[in-house]
């Protein structure tokens, strides 16, 4: 293993900073680093040529973790930061890492045309159902019932978001669901979804210790999907009606549409030449 | 020599061909070596609405309009009529209406000027495929003194793609209204004067702008659509992909906005274009550029205001969301062309300075400016090319380091050695978060020190005028031509008068102001804006010298040169 890694070049440890994690002890997003770091060694890209963009949210920290290029950017717009940097240089590996809030929340309106536009990139969203950094309000994947916020002392009262079901509708390419209690798994994901080209949408179940204590159950909840991905999406979206949110491990839905790639001339012309049109 | 002016309006409703008139005219001025000036007014309607175009054509560059037309021509008075209170007229003017448009509006009952028959619908009519807007054009030529063979020269430029009948059958509606306009001896006339051809462009404002940015190095655009700044945008997505780069059309301004200082990041120099709306959604991630330190280019086109406002009408009332509109102590640069060709200088000039100080640059321009479209000199070629600081060794690289001027080398993906994270959160040097008072304190300190101690040279501000006045008139924007010209009537009539029209409007330069104004007992600021913005901004930032007046006015109508001639002989 060691040796295999030599060869490859980096182990998982190198794409680690010596930034010390905020999070609480116990905190799902530790295993999703985890898992992002493995699979960056996984994939053997250099340091240099990978990414990862994110908003704000606990979840969000995860760029200064890493030790590959990152952006820390505002609240709910890390997939239109992304998308600016994959379109601006198409030979970088970008990873966009998020929570739920900052994603389907704020940023909902850009998750929507992330998926549609279908930009080679893949986004991470670690689902704790909660707004960690916040300190524990609802957040859009939150159940109607759940009363622990005093900002909705009777809960949020509103069915929550399905990710995944509005992910396909919207046009992703790629959708998976993994889970913080096992990041080997998650990293395979990772790997799969950064080779596959276009959108890929990872949903990871990732609890929020502190504010949805009960979360720390998920582990017992959750079960390895035994169904394999389709490219149908007729049948993922029949598939994903009848999920109740635990099954994880698996690619859903694999599309087969072209990554989005801006139009741009094979042989630019000079500006003077464009100036050429002004001139009377 | 003494410089000609003739101006002139146009008005109709949507299918009059108002604006193709206007560009015909513009086209020929510019081939006998005229210089013009065009602005066009348009109702709400999204289309078939009435409109006008409101030209100055003269032996000299203009870059305002008069104080009055001496032309109007009415297609219907229905439209011309809506746009009244933005067609004055004066004892000299003449207006031509159709004989079978009926009865004249009544702000043309009680108008001062001379009201002339032209039958262009009835002319149009006689000629197959005629059009009145052809006729009108030509009733136009013979009047102002333009000759057959510069307009024939446009016509068959804009329309020879459609076969020779079209062009023959605008060839004789020209013809027709050649012959049908009465002579009237004391109308200014323009001479035609030698033009070389390519020395003269025909350029919009939003057009320089998209140019200027291109020629400043932008590579990367993201785009959401809104009026008056669209075709910014329309520009540069033809321009953009033929020099290499790429616009997308983003979801929002929210989009646009973090697209660009994503792309940037990645060392691409990028720009949105927008309005004040936009403007307003995108002032959260202006703020991030300026924290993370990413160059990007914002161009507000302005429009009246607030809210929707006035949507397809000029007003300069974001100055202080341009200004002041960021959380936190976030300095960044603004700036403002204050004509048609300067859309371009500026433009690049921001590019320039937004790429070499890492901060966010606003560009402010107007409806009046990015919607005129003007005959200009061949604008000369510029050095400003976005050029950013990347660090020459990544050994103990920080992306955040303290340095003299403030400026720090930023690594760019891709480069290996150099991996960090841009944050938007306080950082240290490393740009590791950070809420450490002293950190925050160093980094404040930095961003501003690059900003406050940078040398901006000459370009500051235009500079034009006496040395020893008796007044100075302070101005910005598009209320800069207006003044040009009060200026030179105000000499005419023996005044000493100095204009002063800052480009870079921040950060703020007492240095060069104090100056810049020197010796001026009397200075009047000029601007279009109820609250007088541009007054308050000075008073927060400059000691302004002697007796300090303000002309300010709200949008849509212009200032005109001859309200600010009486506001200096009408000192109080
Ligand atoms: C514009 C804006 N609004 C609100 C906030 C406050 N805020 C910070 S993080 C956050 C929610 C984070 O929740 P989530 O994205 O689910 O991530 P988690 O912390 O649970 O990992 C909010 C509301 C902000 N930073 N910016
Ligand atoms: S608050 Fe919740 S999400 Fe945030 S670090 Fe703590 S456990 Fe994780």
């Amino acid at each position: 293993m060691e040796h295999l890694q030599a060869m490859r070049g980096l182990a998982p440890k190198d794409f680690k900073s010596d930034t010390k994690p905020v999070w609480c002890p116990g905190c799902g997003h530790f295993s999703v680093l985890a898992a992002i770091t493995k699979a960056l060694a996984e994939l053997s890209l250099p340091r240099e040529q990978v990414a990862v963009v994110s908003g704000i949210g606990c979840s969000s920290r995860i760029p200064a973790y890493t030790s590959v290029y990152g952006f820390h950017g505002v609240h709910g717009r890390a997939l239109p930061t992304a998308t600016g940097l994959k379109l601006a240089r198409p030979d970088m590996t970008v990873l966009v890492t998020g929570g739920d809030g900052d994603g389907f929340s704020i940023g909902g309106n850009h998750f929507l045309h992330a998926c549609r536009r279908n930009v080679d990139m893949t986004y991470i969203v670690m689902d704790n159902q909660v707004y960690g950094m916040t300190k524990g309000q609802a957040s859009p994947t939150t159940d109607a019932e759940w009363d622990g916020s005093k900002l909705t002392p009777d809960g949020p009262c509103i069915e929550p978001f399905p990710p995944l079901k509005i992910a396909l509708a919207a046009g992703a390419n790629f959708i998976a669901r993994g889970s913080s209690s096992d990041p080997n798994d998650l990293a395979r994901l990772i790997v799969d979804g950064v080779r596959h080209p276009g959108f890929s949408v990872i949903q990871v179940l990732s609890p929020c210790v502190t504010f949805r204590p009960e979360q720390k159950e998920w582990k017992k909840k959750v079960r390895t999907a035994c169904v394999d991905y389709t490219d149908d999406p007729a049948r993922a979206a029949r598939r994903l009606m009848t999920d109740d949110g635990f099954n994880f491990g698996k690619v859903l839905f694999k599309g087969t549409r072209p990554a989005f790639v801006p139009e741009c001339s094979d042989v630019p012309c000079a500006i003077p030449e464009l100036e050429s049109g002004f001139a009377v | 020599m003494l410089e000609r002016f003739v101006s002139l309006a146009v008005a109709g409703s949507g299918g009059a061909g108002v604006v193709t008139t206007g560009n015909l005219l513009l086209d020929a001025a510019a081939r006998v070596g005229w210089y013009a000036y065009m602005t066009r007014s348009a109702g709400p309607q999204i289309r078939g609405g009435e409109a006008a175009a409101m030209i100055r054509l003269g032996s000299a560059p203009a870059d305002a309009h008069d104080d009055h037309y001496d032309l109007l021509v009415a297609a219907d008075w229905e439209s011309a009529g809506r746009f009244a209170a933005e067609l004055p007229l004066g004892a000299t003017s003449i207006v031509l209406g159709d004989p079978r448009a009926g009865e004249r509006p009544p702000f043309l009952v009680d108008a001062p000027a001379r009201m002339l028959d032209l039958p262009m619908t009835a002319l149009a009519d006689e000629i197959p495929g005629g059009r009145a807007n052809m006729v009108a054009l030509g009733a136009i030529a013979e009047l102002i003194g333009l000759p057959d063979e510069p307009l024939l020269a446009a016509i068959r430029h804009a329309i020879g793609a459609k076969g020779e009948a079209a062009v023959e059958a605008s060839v004789a509606s020209l013809r027709a209204g050649r012959s049908a306009v009465p002579d009237i001896p004391d109308f200014p006339r323009l001479e035609p004067r030698p033009a070389a051809p390519g020395m003269r462009w025909n350029i919009s404002g939003n057009e320089a702008t998209g140019l200027g940015a291109l020629r400043g190095g932008v590579r990367f655009v993201a785009a959401y659509p809104i009026t008056p700044a669209t075709e910014v945008l329309e520009w540069m997505a033809h321009g953009l992909p033929r020099v290499g780069g790429a616009l997308v059309q983003a979801e929002d301004e929210l989009a646009s906005i973090n697209q660009i200082v994503g792309a940037s990041y990645g060392g691409v120099p990028s720009l949105t274009a927008t309005s004040g709306p936009g403007l307003a959604l995108m002032t959260e991630s202006l703020g991030l550029a300026v924290a993370a330190e990413v160059p990007v280019v914002v161009v507000n086109v302005m429009r009246g205001g607030p809210s929707t406002g006035i949507p397809t009408k000029s007003e300069q009332a974001d100055l202080n969301i341009a200004c002041y509109g960021l959380h936190g102590d976030a300095p960044h640069l603004v700036l403002a062309p204050h004509s048609v060709a300067d859309c371009l200088m500026t433009t690049q000039w921001a590019v320039h300075l937004a790429e070499s100080l890492q901060t966010a640059a606003i560009v402010l321009t107007d409806q009046a400016t990015g919607q005129a479209r003007a005959v200009i000199e061949r604008p000369a070629e510029l050095a400003f090319i976005g050029q950013r600081v990347v660090p020459e060794s990544v050994a103990g690289y920080e992306r955040y380091a303290l340095t003299v001027n403030g400026v720090s080398p930023m690594a760019i993906p891709g480069m290996a050695g150099g991996e960090y994270t841009a944050d938007g959160l306080e950082h240290s040097p490393s740009g590791t978060p950070s809420s450490q008072a002293a950190d925050h304190q160093a980094q404040l300190d930095k961003r501003l020190r690059k900003i406050a101690g940078y040398n901006y040279g000459e370009h500051w501000a235009e500079i034009d005028g006496d040395a020893d006045p008796d007044v100075a008139l302070l101005t910005w924007g598009s209320c800069t031509g207006p003044c040009r010209e009060a200026m030179a009537r105000l000499r005419a009539q023996g005044w000493r008068v100095r204009l002063v029209a800052p480009r870079l409007i921040a950060p703020a330069l007492p240095g060069p102001m104090a100056e810049a104004l020197a010796g001026a007992p009397r200075l009047l600021v000029v601007e279009q804006s109820h609250g007088a913005q541009f007054l308050r901004y000075l008073r927060a930032h400059y000691d302004l010298p002697g007796e300090v007046r303000s002309l300010h006015q709200p949008g849509p109508l212009p200032v005109r040169p001859g309200t600010i001639v009486a506001r200096v002989t009408n000192w109080s």
